[in-house]
C-alpha cells in the first residue's frame, strides 16, 4: 500500500501569467508529489470536474488578475456540490492582504502571497498530510 | 464496500470510476476483489494506445481524436501516462492541458497518471485501470503512454490497437527499420506534417514497411499524415482507426490479441503470487543478509545457494 499525494494545479481567470504556477508545481513535484496542471484559463466548473476525474487530495488556484474572490470561492463551491467534500483548497497570486480573510471564510483554507518562500506552502501541503491519508 | 463502489461504477459514476483508479493506484486492501468484480463487466470497450517520442503531438492528436469520436456519440476516456521522477518519486502529470477543452464534458473522461517507477511507457496500474473503465461503460479507452525511446513497448500487451506517432527529425530510415517500437505500430501516424521533412519521414516509413510486407501475406499498415495544431488528417486517421479495428474483428485478429492478453494477465498474477508465498516461506526479507554474507565470503554460490531453496520449497509444496 502506497498513496501518492495528488495536487491539481489550476488557473482560474482570463490572466496568462503561469509563471508561479508553474513554479510551484515544480517545486511540489520535487518534494514528491504528484502534480497535475490544468494550463491558463480554466473556468470554475472545469477546475472542479478536473480535480475529481483526477481524484486529487488539493486543488492549488493560481490567478493574478483579480478575480480571486468570485472565482476561488465558486471552485470551493463547485467541488462541495460534487460531493467532494475532503478536497482541500488553497490559493496564490495578487491578492490584497484584506481579502484573505474572506477566502478563508470561504473555504480556501491557504492564501499564499508573492514573495511566499515555497518551504511555507510545502509545511502547509504537509501539514494536511494526515487529514488526506486517514 | 466494494460492492457498492461496483454498482455506482457501473452506473457510471465519475467520482466512483476516479477513486477505484486511485485505490488500484495505491495497492489498497480488496483491490484484487475489486477488480475480480469488475472484470466480470468488461470487454466491450475498444482499446487504442497512443505511444510516441516525447513532444511528438500525442495528447493533441488526442485532442482532434477525440473532438470527432465525441460527434460519434462515443462515451470517451482517456488514460495519460507522465513519467514519476526518479530521485522524489513525484510528478509533473501534463498531457491534459492539451486536452482541458473536454473537461466538463459528461461524455469525456480523462485521467492522469504517474509511472511509480514502472518502466515500459506505462504505469503499474494502467491495465487495472483499464478495467475501471471498460466496465463504466466507455465505449472508446485510449491509453497515452509516456514519451518512449526504443524499447517502451508495453502498451502492446494492453490496448487492441497502436497508434504510433513519428515526427520529423529523429532521423532517417536506419533508425526507422531497428527493432523495438518501430514493430509495434497498427497504424503510422506521421504527425506535423506541416513541417518540410515529414513527407520523407512518410517515404522512410513505407520502405521499412513495405521490406517486413516482402516476407508476409498481412496488408501493409497504413500511413496517416496529420497536424494536430492545423487539424489537418485527422478525419482521415479516425477513419482508418475505425476500419482497422473492424478489419482485425473480421480476421479474428481483435480476439485472438485479446486472448493473448489475458494469457499475460494470467501469467503475471501466477508469478508474483507464487513469488509472495515463496518468499514468505524462505523468509527472505530476514534471510536476506545471512544469504548475502555467505557469497561476500564466497561460501556459497548465487545459483547454488538458490538451488537449494528451490528444493526446500519443492518439498514443502509436494507435502502439501
Amino acid at each position: 500500500m502506497s498513496k501518492r499525494i495528488r495536487i491539481l494545479i489550476a488557473k482560474p481567470g482570463l490572466d496568462g501569467h503561469d509563471r508561479g504556477a508553474k513554479y510551484v508545481a515544480r517545486a511540489l513535484k520535487d518534494a514528491g508529489y504528484e502534480v497535475i496542471y490544468t494550463g491558463i484559463r480554466q473556468s470554475p466548473e472545469a477546475i472542479a470536474k478536473t480535480a475529481i476525474q483526477e481524484d486529487v487530495d488539493f486543488v492549488g488556484l493560481s490567478l493574478l488578475s483579480g478575480a480571486h474572490n468570485e472565482l476561488f470561492p465558486e471552485v470551493v463551491r463547485l467541488l462541495r456540490k460534487e460531493g467532494a467534500k475532503n478536497i482541500i483548497v488553497f490559493g496564490g497570486g495578487v491578492i490584497p492582504e484584506e481579502d484573505i480573510s474572506f477566502l478563508q471564510e470561504q473555504g480556501i483554507e491557504a492564501v499564499f502571497t508573492p514573495g511566499t518562500p515555497i518551504q511555507k506552502v510545502l509545511n502547509f501541503i504537509e501539514s494536511k498530510k494526515e487529514k488526506v491519508l486517514a | 464496500m466494494i460492492d457498492e463502489i461496483v454498482k455506482k461504477i457501473l452506473n457510471g459514476d465519475i467520482r466512483a470510476i476516479a477513486r477505484a483508479i486511485s485505490w488500484i493506484e495505491n495497492d489498497l486492501p480488496d483491490k484484487e476483489a475489486l477488480i475480480d468484480e469488475l472484470f466480470k463487466q468488461t470487454g466491450r470497450a475498444k482499446i487504442i494506445g497512443i505511444t510516441g517520442p516525447p513532444g511528438s503531438g500525442k495528447s493533441s492528436l488526442l485532442d482532434r481524436i477525440i473532438d470527432l469520436e465525441k460527434q460519434k456519440g462515443k462515451k470517451i476516456a482517456v488514460l495519460a501516462i507522465d513519467p514519476s521522477s526518479p530521485f522524489s518519486g513525484g510528478a509533473i502529470l501534463g498531457d491534459r492541458v492539451r486536452m482541458q477543452k473536454h473537461a466538463t464534458d459528461p461524455q469525456v473522461f480523462i485521467r492522469s497518471m504517474a509511472s511509480r517507477g514502472h518502466l515500459g511507457g506505462l504505469a503499474g496500474a494502467t491495465a487495472d485501470a483499464l478495467k475501471v473503465l471498460d466496465a463504466a461503460g466507455y465505449d472508446l479507452i485510449i491509453i497515452e503512454t509516456i514519451g518512449v525511446g526504443q524499447t517502451e513497448i508495453e502498451v502492446m500487451n494492453i490496448v487492441d490497437l497502436v497508434l504510433l506517432v513519428l515526427v520529423p527529425g529523429l532521423g532517417d530510415e536506419i533508425q526507422a527499420l531497428k527493432a523495438g517500437v518501430m514493430e509495434i505500430g497498427d497504424i503510422f501516424v506521421i504527425n506535423k506534417a506541416d513541417k518540410d521533412e515529414a513527407r520523407r519521414v512518410k517515404a522512410e516509413v513505407e520502405y521499412v514497411l513495405h521490406l517486413k510486407n516482402e516476407d508476409s501475406k498481412e496488408s501493409s499498415n497504413p500511413i496517416f499524415m496529420t497536424s494536430a495544431t492545423q487539424n489537418t488528417g485527422i478525419k482521415e486517421l479516425v477513419e482508418g482507426m475505425e476500419s482497422t479495428l473492424q478489419q482485425m474483428e473480421e480476421s479474428g485478429l481483435l480476439k485472438e490479441r485479446r486472448l493473448k492478453r489475458l494469457a499475460l494477465e494470467l501469467k503475471r498474477i501466477l508469478s508474483s503470487k507464487i513469488e509472495d508465498h515463496v518468499h514468505h516461506f524462505l523468509n527472505t526479507e530476514n534471510n536476506l543478509e545471512l544469504w548475502l554474507d555467505q557469497l561476500a565470503h564466497r561460501q556459497a554460490a548465487p545459483y547454488q545457494l538458490i538451488s537449494k531453496k528451490v528444493k526446500q520449497v519443492l518439498k514443502e509444496f509436494k507435502k502439501q
